[in-house]
């Protein structure tokens, strides 16, 4: 890649840093350019999103219906699985897998609620009425 | 549990999370005076840059750290998945850059791993004291000076700690451009970032040593060589190396039938952030890869080191070609069999291209 090709796509990492690039000048010598950012990998980053908010959304859904408890939504928002949760939490993984059921997940106790609400940066009421501010 | 109780629970975190210290009105900012924050392409080889500075007096660079380090790799992980896409790496595994590099140059390495927090919090605090700037590994999600669209449970990032002002640590994220600080309660939690390749407080620095000499530096390129040399061509594991990039070929020339457009479009989409997201230098690693032996070339004198910088210019430049290609099949813009057969292509021949010019330095080391 040559230092004049480099991309200069604003990105919204672009808002806050230019990123490094290495790149020839007009002699073929390795040099660095900063880059604001490259539409192609914007895109990519975009894909990525609306695969995460379509999870989030069908799990929203699956907790409103009933069908399961509102660890789901919480887990597809942060982008966690059942073993990231799990250390996380310090819970095994067949508990996990047993709150994520409605019926299970009300009886919870304050202290196992906390314990999620701190892996998920929330408030424990937040966890349980499904609510999110950001 | 009745919303009374809920509400007690809820206070208690919300002092824990919100935490944000006493005011400290004009405490002195406390950097050590021996570091200097640059900006790098890769955290890893720019932490490694930035904490050998002061020992190799400049001399060691990022591409040097990054060749030195045998960084370039290539690997696609069958029967495993990252964020729900394909599990590709572009580069070596999380902590040998800077193991390998030290290693090489013969300077002692001072590392650790803790269970406690406060135990991590308290060498961290000593190591300071003793004016040792120090690496970090650390998770992205709850990193909170990079942008939310960038927060993956990625555990294998880098920083230095050089200074404490207050409640606040003094941070010299290579990827940024500029320093930043976390409170300790902000850096505790990436710090003990959970999931694969948990960092556990990982904190690490170089001793001081006696300096680095250019045949030193010399004898670490051609080990670096060598290594990467044997990463890209030996491993006997068809995805891994020069192999694997040619299987990743052949798949994804697969993808459209065997996932559907669409799902073919996310797992192309996450190959190309493997490959081009920050911390890459651009081309997955190629063009950091093509510096360093241009920087070996001032040590070794050895003609065809440039002529194989060049060759690693045009890999990069065609994984970036292929990157276009990709995003026109993820836009939507593309994606009949025939642009999954091209896209597939590009990679035979990159790895074609990667071959020879491995080949081309197993010769000179």
């Amino acid at each position: 890649m040559k230092k004049e090709e480099v991309p200069q796509d604003l990105s919204s990492l672009g808002n806050i840093t230019k990123e490094v690039c290495y790149a020839t000048d007009n002699s073929g010598k390795y040099t660095t350019e900063l880059s604001r950012g490259w539409e192609v990998k914007i895109k990519a980053l975009d894909v990525a999103w609306e695969d995460i908010e379509k999870r989030i959304e069908a799990a929203r859904e699956q907790v409103v219906n009933n069908n399961a408890s509102p660890l789901l939504f919480f887990m597809e928002y942060r982008l966690m699985d059942i073993s990231i949760l799990a250390d996380y939490t310090g819970f095994w993984k067949w508990q996990i897998k047993r709150h994520l059921k409605p019926a299970v997940f009300n009886k919870l106790s304050i202290i196992k609620l906390r314990k999620y609400a701190e892996a998920f940066n929330i408030k424990a009421a937040d966890l349980v009425i499904m609510n999110i501010y950001e | 549990m009745n919303r009374e109780e809920v509400n007690k629970v809820s206070e208690v975190i919300e002092v824990k999370v919100n935490e944000e210290g006493p005011d400290y009105p004009n405490y002195p900012i406390t950097p050590l005076p021996n570091y200097e924050h640059r900006q790098a392409a890769h955290c890893e080889s720019g932490v490694t840059r930035n904490l050998l500075s002061p020992v190799s007096a400049g001399k060691i660079t990022e591409p040097l750290a990054f060749g030195i380090g045998a960084g370039l790799f290539f690997a696609h992980i069958p029967f495993m998945k990252i964020n729900n896409g394909p599990a590709i790496a572009f580069r070596t595994m999380p902590g040998q850059i800077f193991n390998r590099t030290c290693k090489s140059l013969g300077i002692p390495v001072i590392r650790k791993k803790f269970n406690s927090k406060e135990k991590a919090e308290a060498f961290l605090k000593e190591c300071l004291a003793d004016g040792h700037p120090v690496g970090l590994q650390v998770g992205v999600y709850y990193l909170p000076y990079f942008p939310k669209e960038y927060r993956f449970h990625f555990n294998a990032h880098n920083l230095v700690v050089y200074g404490k002002n207050a409640d606040n640590y003094l941070v010299s994220d290579p990827i940024m451009e500029h320093t930043t600080t976390l409170d300790s309660y902000q850096l505790e939690r990436v710090r003990f970032a959970k999931g694969a390749l948990a960092p556990k407080g990982h904190i690490y620095y170089p001793e001081r040593g006696a300096g680095v000499t250019d045949e030193q530096i010399k004898q670490a390129i051609k080990k670096g060589i060598r290594k990467n040399v044997y990463a890209m061509l030996n491993i006997p594991l068809p995805f891994v190396g020069v192999k694997g990039i040619k299987t990743t070929g052949n798949k994804i020339k697969k993808w459209r039938d065997k996932l559907g457009l669409k799902k073919a479009g996310s797992y192309l989409a996450q190959m190309v952030r493997m490959q081009e997201e920050i911390g890459t230098g651009g081309g997955g690693f190629r063009f950091i890869y093509a510096a360093f032996l241009q920087e070996a070339h001032a040590y070794m004198q050895n003609d065809s080191l440039l002529e194989i910088s060049q060759t690693f210019t045009t890999a990069g430049d065609l994984w970036r070609t292929a990157a276009v290609q990709a995003a026109g099949i993820y836009k939507g813009r593309i994606g009949s069999q025939e642009d999954f057969n091209v896209m597939g292509d590009y990679l035979h021949e990159i790895s074609e291209l990667e071959k020879n010019a491995f080949l081309a330095l197993r010769k000179i080391v």
